[in-house]
């Protein structure tokens, strides 16, 4: 019906297949491809991957525009100048926006739902945060982690011991929530 | 402060559209579906392949394929042979900015007739298409964290809800809207007649995202035909102006964002809206087709368009503002939540339907009024990308 | 190396990164690794937040797209940018492989240089052009590279040293492949009126791109038919007729030493056929009457994937400044670039580039 009063009114071609068809079929060909790549980390990266392995988190401030930014970068990408000047930052952070995840990338469900969250870790320049995983949190239901976990919340790198560490960012095991402590 | 250096001089105009449908998984091979939508666009101009003078040809990640500068490969089926033939890819605002690179080769006085096809076959890619977006995060500090395409999207949806105040249930009225209006599409993957309630009820894939705030993996094909002015005038009684373009990418420092406002769309929109000497867009715009692969991206999107202030959208959605009888109509088609999102070929889906609809051709998808301007406007990247078309009967 | 190219670039024109209009990008993400590559551009060309855009082609269809830009009036500053780390690539005949179609072309288990190796079979067999000189095409290269500061390959050989190369799909040997560099280019493109106000500008008069079919059933194995088309429409830009006499010196393709051969007599600057010849006789010498390839081509820098056709350009640019140093060709005042897109691509494009 949509096809006679609806442009663009001609019979629009496709042969649509359902997932039992597509497997019934034998005209089908299949390719796993072997891709290997090596990346360098470039200047930056490495310096910051190194500060990971010692327990330290490290950002960049741009002389020009006074932006402390961190994933570290050689340049800013604003002012296009170098960026030289490290700054060792905080373990703490706030969080800026968090997801309950259930599935994998391929659709199936987790059991235990992962928290990606951006942390913006104290010390940088506003709204200036990073990805990476909420943990410490108890509970599996959206209902149960969101009583746990809000934007706005502080937040404290929980770190792999020092001789796991390899230099990379799974070198933070996730943030945790920052327990309440009575003022001093 | 101006974002062109001066108004183009030469108008383009689109004087043929064609789609083939959009399919959860197709028998058809890219390079078909490209054909079929290709000789569709052809067909409806008027024109043979033998006139063209140039192809363009957008399609999102080789990875989908499994096929490296699959571009190439798919050239034939675009028209491409014995051509000047280009590829323009800026991931998922690549839909819509095929039509803007076919408008920079006419606008540049080197063309009079292009064709712009886009296409996307995402079934092929196993086990699951999501696989292909695996790889666009940075590949040192943020894919040892084994993150997944719906994490930018639940991030920023959930950013932008609490910076805003907006409740699920006011984003659900999207999936609703558009699987609605898309009924009336013949190219439609996932049309239905849905509630609220049948929107918060579906699982949650990815909190606060649910599955049906997520728009299907599709295969399909979309395509136009350009043309310079004293050869549009002789083509069509009515063709369609590009009365504006604009494009903007942000940095790939994506935490580094605010991300409950697209300012690259803004940018992408200012510039479209200078070209096409527009002051007040709420007023000059008559219908919109802003891009929607997920529930909330349309209200985002249309606050970064400047149609609705910053975190009102949804308040305006709720009051039927952009439903197909109110006040500024908001995908009409039913937008890639409701048509499907082969993703280079939903963004020019979209300027294929402001094509029909400034005709006045759009049958029962038709939007009252006479509209005589439309926006349409892609996004991707890793939330990075806006691009932005205008379109006008004058 | 993106940051680094893209400050040199906008120095060498005397401009900032903020007076550009509008930037563009060349890549490809199976080069990368990285879906939509795309994202990652703006940062290193200090484009954030403006008008960017991937071409996912060939670095001439990229200065294309710049110069249909600068034309539309709407940016007079374009930049345009290609790089490649081939050293991260680490199965990278895995990568071409892919290139093929899945169905019909991809032939497990075997080189997918045998595309190659198939149209150097039949390119000889059409023209009857001796082994000798395809290897002699190796031998300039190389040695023009010695001159050429940033070129990665420069030796001094002997035609029996290619020759005696192992054969990676005969005809074709592994010296006559170029081997991988790791790079970035970036130039700037202007108008006119923004062009006269930089120091040292140099004139594109004619720009072409074109493909031909995608099949390997379906070419014309022994031609480079798109180097045909794509030579004629900038040929016609530029109002060239007789390409032969009008064009000094020329930058094409040699990714395989043989398309160099090829790239020259469908561009027409030598007769069909006699390719072989002039090479043999050292006409094609950076002293000799058409210097071909006088920065030393991708034989003599490195093969740089998506940025080789910028970097013929760039090397072009260079020649007709006069700022070639060693590698100067004399009198160099109107220049041709041919671009190709590799195996199995029927794909490139042309630029005349003149300095007036």
């Amino acid at each position: 019906m949509a096809e006679r009063q609806a442009p663009p009114y001609v019979t629009l071609r496709g042969h649509p297949l359902t997932d039992d068809e597509f497997r019934e079929r034998e005209a089908s060909t299949a390719w796993t491809p072997r891709l290997e790549y090596a990346w360098d980390a470039g200047t930056a990266i490495s310096r910051f991957l190194e500060g990971l392995r010692q327990g330290a988190i490290y950002g960049v401030r741009c002389r020009q525009c006074g932006r402390t930014v961190t994933p570290p970068r050689a340049f800013c990408e604003l002012d296009f100048k170098p960026m030289d000047e490290w700054v060792k930052l905080s373990e703490t952070g706030t969080i800026n926006t968090f997801s309950i995840c259930y599935v994998t990338w391929d659709m199936k469900p987790l059991r235990v739902p992962q928290i990606p969250a951006v942390i913006e870790i104290d010390g940088t320049s506003p709204r200036v945060g990073f990805l990476h995983l909420v943990g410490g949190v108890r509970g599996r239901t959206v209902d149960e982690i969101r009583r746990q976990v809000r934007v706005g919340m502080p937040v404290r790198a929980v770190w792999k011991p020092p001789a796991k560490r390899e230099g990379a960012i799974t070198d933070i095991l996730y943030f945790a929530p920052v327990r309440k402590r009575a003022p001093r | 402060m101006s974002l062109i250096k001066r108004k183009p001089q030469r108008r383009v105009a689109i004087v043929g559209a064609g789609l083939s449908l959009f399919m959860r998984r197709a028998l058809d091979t890219g390079k078909e579906l490209s054909y079929y939508a290709a000789s569709q666009a052809l067909d409806a101009a008027g024109v043979r392949r033998k006139d063209i003078q140039a192809v363009v040809m957008a399609t999102a990640p080789d990875a989908f394929d499994g096929v490296h500068m699959k571009g190439e490969w798919l050239l034939d089926g675009a028209g491409g042979v014995g051509k000047p033939y280009l590829r323009a890819y800026v991931g998922g605002g690549s839909g819509v900015f095929s039509i803007i690179s076919g408008w920079m080769m006419v606008a540049s006085g080197l063309f009079d007739l292009v064709l712009v096809v886009a296409e996307e076959k995402m079934s092929s890619c196993q086990p699951h298409p999501q696989g292909a977006f695996l790889t666009i995060f940075d590949h040192i500090i943020e894919r040892p964290l084994g993150p997944n395409l719906l994490w930018i999207f639940s991030l920023e949806q959930q950013r932008y809800m609490a910076a805003y105040g907006i409740q699920n249930e006011d984003i659900a009225l999207v999936s609703v809207k558009n699987k609605h209006n898309a009924l009336a599409h013949p190219a439609a993957q996932v049309a239905a007649q849905l509630t609220v309630k049948d929107v918060l009820d579906s699982e949650v894939v990815a909190w606060p995202v649910h599955r049906l705030m997520v728009s299907p993996i599709s295969d399909g094909a979309a395509a136009v035909v350009l043309a310079s002015e004293h050869v549009a005038q002789r083509l069509a009684d009515h063709p369609i102006w590009i009365q504006g373009v604009g494009w903007c990418l942000d940095t790939s420092y994506w935490g580094n964002r605010d991300l409950a406002y697209p300012r690259y769309v803004e940018q992408a929109a200012r510039m479209a809206y200078e070209m096409a000497g527009i002051t007040e867009p709420r007023r000059q715009i008559h219908v919109a087709e802003p891009y929607d692969p997920f529930a909330y991206k349309e209200l985002h999107h249309l606050e970064g368009l400047q149609l609705a202030d910053r975190g009102k959208a949804p308040d305006d959605l709720a009051r039927g503002r952009f439903d197909r009888g109110g006040e500024l109509p908001s995908c009409p088609s039913g937008g890639l939540m409701g048509v499907g999102n082969p993703i280079a070929a939903a963004g020019l889906m979209k300027i294929c339907e402001l094509f029909w609809q400034l005709r006045g051709e759009a049958g029962t998808r038709q939007v009252a009024g006479n509209p005589e301007r439309g926006l349409a406007q892609a996004w991707g990247d890793l939330m990075q990308v806006g691009t932005v078309a205008v379109l006008g009967v004058r | 190396m993106g940051f680094e190219a893209a400050t040199r670039a906008y120095d060498d024109a005397g401009v900032t990164h903020q007076d550009i209009d509008s930037f563009v990008s060349v890549c490809e993400d199976f080069h990368e690794g990285t879906s939509i590559t795309d994202e990652y551009t703006p940062d290193q060309l200090g484009a954030v937040l403006r008008p960017v855009h991937t071409v996912a082609g060939d670095g001439l269809q990229g200065v294309a797209a710049a110069v249909m830009l600068i034309r539309t009036g709407i940016a007079d500053l374009v930049a345009v940018e290609a790089h490649c780390k081939t050293s991260n690539i680490l199965a990278h005949e895995q990568v071409l492989t892919m290139a093929l179609d899945p169905s019909y072309e991809r032939l497990p288990g075997i080189t997918p240089h045998f595309v190659a190796g198939m149209e150097m079979r039949r390119y000889l067999h059409e023209t009857g052009a001796p082994e000798d000189a395809v290897a002699m095409v190796v031998v300039k290269n190389r040695r023009h590279a010695l001159s050429n500061p940033v070129a990665a390959y420069g030796e001094v050989l002997s035609p029996d040293d290619v020759l005696a190369s192992a054969a990676v799909c005969a005809p074709l040997r592994e010296r006559e492949i170029s081997p991988p560099a790791d790079g970035a280019v970036v130039l700037v493109l202007a108008s006119e009126e923004a062009a006269r106000r930089t120091p040292k500008p140099v004139w594109i008069r004619g720009v072409g791109w074109a493909s031909d079919s995608p099949w390997l059933a379906a070419r014309s194995w022994g031609q480079a038919s798109y180097a045909s088309l794509a030579t004629q429409m900038a040929y016609q830009m530029a109002g060239i007729t007789k390409p032969d006499q009008e064009i000094r010196f020329a930058e094409v393709d040699d990714t395989y030493a043989y398309k160099e051969l090829q790239h020259l007599e469908a561009a027409q600057l030598i007769p069909r056929a006699d390719a072989a010849r002039i090479v043999l006789e050292g006409g094609t010498r950076r002293g000799g009457r058409l210097p071909v390839n006088p920065s030393g081509g991708s034989l003599g820098m490195g093969y740089c994937f998506d940025a080789t056709a910028l970097y013929r350009t760039a090397e072009a640019v260079r020649q007709i400044r006069g700022e070639a140093g060693r590698a100067q060709v004399e009198h160099a005042a109107t220049g041709l670039v041919v671009s190709w897109r590799g195996i199995p691509t029927q794909s490139g494009g042309a630029l005349v580039l003149s300095a007036d």
